[in-house]
């Protein structure tokens, strides 16, 4: 079983809508979205929900009033400024690291689960999918990729199917390292901006870091020629391929509106190139 | 006073409502707390300098006083310790720098060492002063750079670029502010970013008000959803290739259409009269 990885380092580049057309078009995949902090990509696939998962990120501290001497030592030893002057423990940024449960006198505080979102199993018309939402403002998003990742490669498993096709969050943090550690190939979607390229390059560096290999795409490659070539010579000096120039075409949001792929949307100069990259991505994988 | 540009969506447009906002109203601090992809010195004519190093208090094991009894690596939270086979192994990347192990150790064989995980660049334009956190490529934790970053805001007002999502960076990046601009565009997917990132913003109590970008390039689903909740937007950029293709080469668009620095200047004294009441 092969997985794909579709990232961008900048965000809005055009991730979700090349993941769902990937996932169209290919004959026997499992799709993952791992964009757990803002999914997007059940919007246009519509996944029927077939089994939830509860989520526990961080723990979190609690503290027993009826034990609690306000003596004050677990808030001078949190790093992370969690226990407030009134030595309330503010949840928000409570890492769960235990410190405060270990240092207070009167045994006062312990380590609870949060329940910090959700991941899906589910079926779409293309497929098996695995996504999940992270709930607003919760940690360790990188701990619920690494579950719908899992989720995604035991569907794989179960049906047969010979690839897992994910689609990336923004960023190169951790929820990014999660969604990339260990993949055959990342598929990273740029724009021809100051902005994009920045981000490329520094994505290409995690990529790279991490030993994955990775291959380009430019979206829009037509808003600005100039940035466009650029990138594509630098790719190749880098020694990287550049397996899609996808022209800018309001299909994107036109299909978007009317919750289809592109693909399914419309046989546009778009789709066509979107189908040639995925003929180049699905041999590149073997 | 302290505002804070964000979206739940990535490439909705935060840097450039960030940029063009302090560019229009000047004498104010601009601080780019998208440390992963830190894009706002594309467009400013600064120089910059490095002010700092980020740093971790990791631990450091002292080798010939560890017995390899495993104590720290049960009490390890984040499994950065394991002692396999007779050998202690530490994972830096997934150490919280939390300070839990050298509690614990009985032979007291923990001490503090430094990691560098990013850095804090400095640097100036007008009467804009400009910070920015940049993430080490290939470290994992944004939220330690964006929190030694934020120490920088000296109490003038500030403009602060998050980054997208709503998880721990973003929460570091709001916590304290005064106000936030939630930047959207106008498709499926950008509304339904924006609930995610409503959500936030009032679940940490902080007022906020909707920019639309891109204005006409998709449906009225964000439109309706504002209206729906009572949300005030308060700004509409409207899709217009000129400013498409100034982003692109990295020109703040109110150096060029010049009418649109009043905008911005009105929607900040707009948000000052809000939160001052």
């Amino acid at each position: 079983m092969r997985q794909l990885t579709v990232i961008s380092g900048k965000g809005g580049t055009g991730k979700t809508t090349i993941t769902a057309a990937f996932a169209s078009l290919a004959k026997n995949a499992v799709v993952a979205d791992c964009d757990v902090d803002a999914p997007d990509l059940h919007l246009l696939l519509s996944p029927d929900v077939q089994e939830t998962i509860d989520f526990h990120g961080l723990k979190v501290a609690r503290k027993r009033e009826d034990r609690c001497t306000s003596c004050g030592v677990c808030r001078a030893h949190c790093t992370f400024n969690a226990i407030g002057e009134d030595l309330d423990i503010i949840a928000d940024r409570c890492e769960g690291c235990g410190v405060c449960e270990f240092v207070c006198p009167e045994e006062a505080i312990d380590l609870v689960d949060r329940l910090s979102g959700h991941a899906y199993r589910s079926v779409m018309r293309f497929g098996p999918m695995a996504h999940a939402r992270l709930d607003t403002g919760e940690e360790s998003s990188g701990k619920l990729v690494t579950l719908v990742r899992n989720l995604a490669r035991r569907t794989a498993m179960d049906v047969g199917a010979d690839i897992v096709i994910i689609d990336g969050p923004p960023g190169i943090g951790c929820p990014v390292i999660a969604s990339i550690a260990g993949v055959d190939l990342v598929l990273v979607v740029t724009e021809p901006t100051l902005s994009g390229s920045h981000d490329l390059e520094r994505i290409l560096g995690v990529a790279e870091h991490f030993g994955v290999p990775a291959v380009v795409c430019i979206n829009r490659y037509d808003i600005n020629q100039d940035i466009s070539d650029r990138i594509a010579t630098h790719c190749m000096e880098r020694g990287l391929d550049v397996v899609g120039r996808l022209p800018y075409d309001n299909d994107a949001i036109r299909a978007m509106i009317s919750r289809m792929t592109v693909t399914e949307y419309s046989e546009g100069t778009l789709s066509n190139e979107v189908r040639t990259m995925w003929e180049r991505v699905r041999r590149m994988l073997g | 006073m302290r505002i804070v540009v964000a979206s739940g969506k990535g490439g909705t447009g935060k840097t450039t409502v960030a940029v063009n906002m302090a560019l229009s109203v000047g004498n104010v601090q601009l601080i780019d707390c998208d440390v992963e992809e830190p894009n706002c010195h594309l467009f400013l004519d600064a120089e910059l300098e490095k002010v700092r190093d980020v740093n971790l208090r990791v631990p450091r094991f002292d080798m010939d006083v560890c017995t390899r009894c495993g104590i720290c690596s049960e009490a390890c939270h984040f499994n950065a310790i394991a002692v396999v086979k007779g050998e202690l192994l530490f994972f830096p990347e997934l150490c919280h720098a939390c300070g839990l192990c050298p509690l614990v150790c009985p032979e007291g064989a923990i001490g503090e060492g430094e990691r560098k995980i990013g850095r804090i660049d400095r640097g100036e334009t007008g009467s804009i002063e400009f910070y920015r956190g940049v993430l080490d490529v290939g470290e994992p934790m944004a939220t330690p750079v964006i929190r030694e970053l934020k120490a920088h805001l000296s109490g003038r007002d500030a403009i602060l670029d998050a980054p997208p999502g709503a998880s721990c960076p973003v929460i570091e990046s709001l916590q304290g502010s005064d106000y936030c601009i939630l930047v959207t565009e106008p498709t499926p997917f950008g509304a339904y970013d924006l609930s995610i990132a409503v959500d936030l913003a009032r679940r940490l109590g902080i007022p906020f008000g909707v920019v639309i970008n891109r204005d006409g390039i998709g449906d009225a689903c964000v439109d309706e959803y504002c209206e729906r909740e009572g949300i005030d937007i308060i700004m509409r950029i409207p899709n217009d290739a000129r400013i498409a293709r100034l982003y692109s080469e990295g020109i703040p668009f109110v150096n060029e259409l010049r009418e649109r620095k009043e905008d911005f200047a009105r929607v900040f004294d707009r948000i000052r009269k809000e939160v001052v009441g």
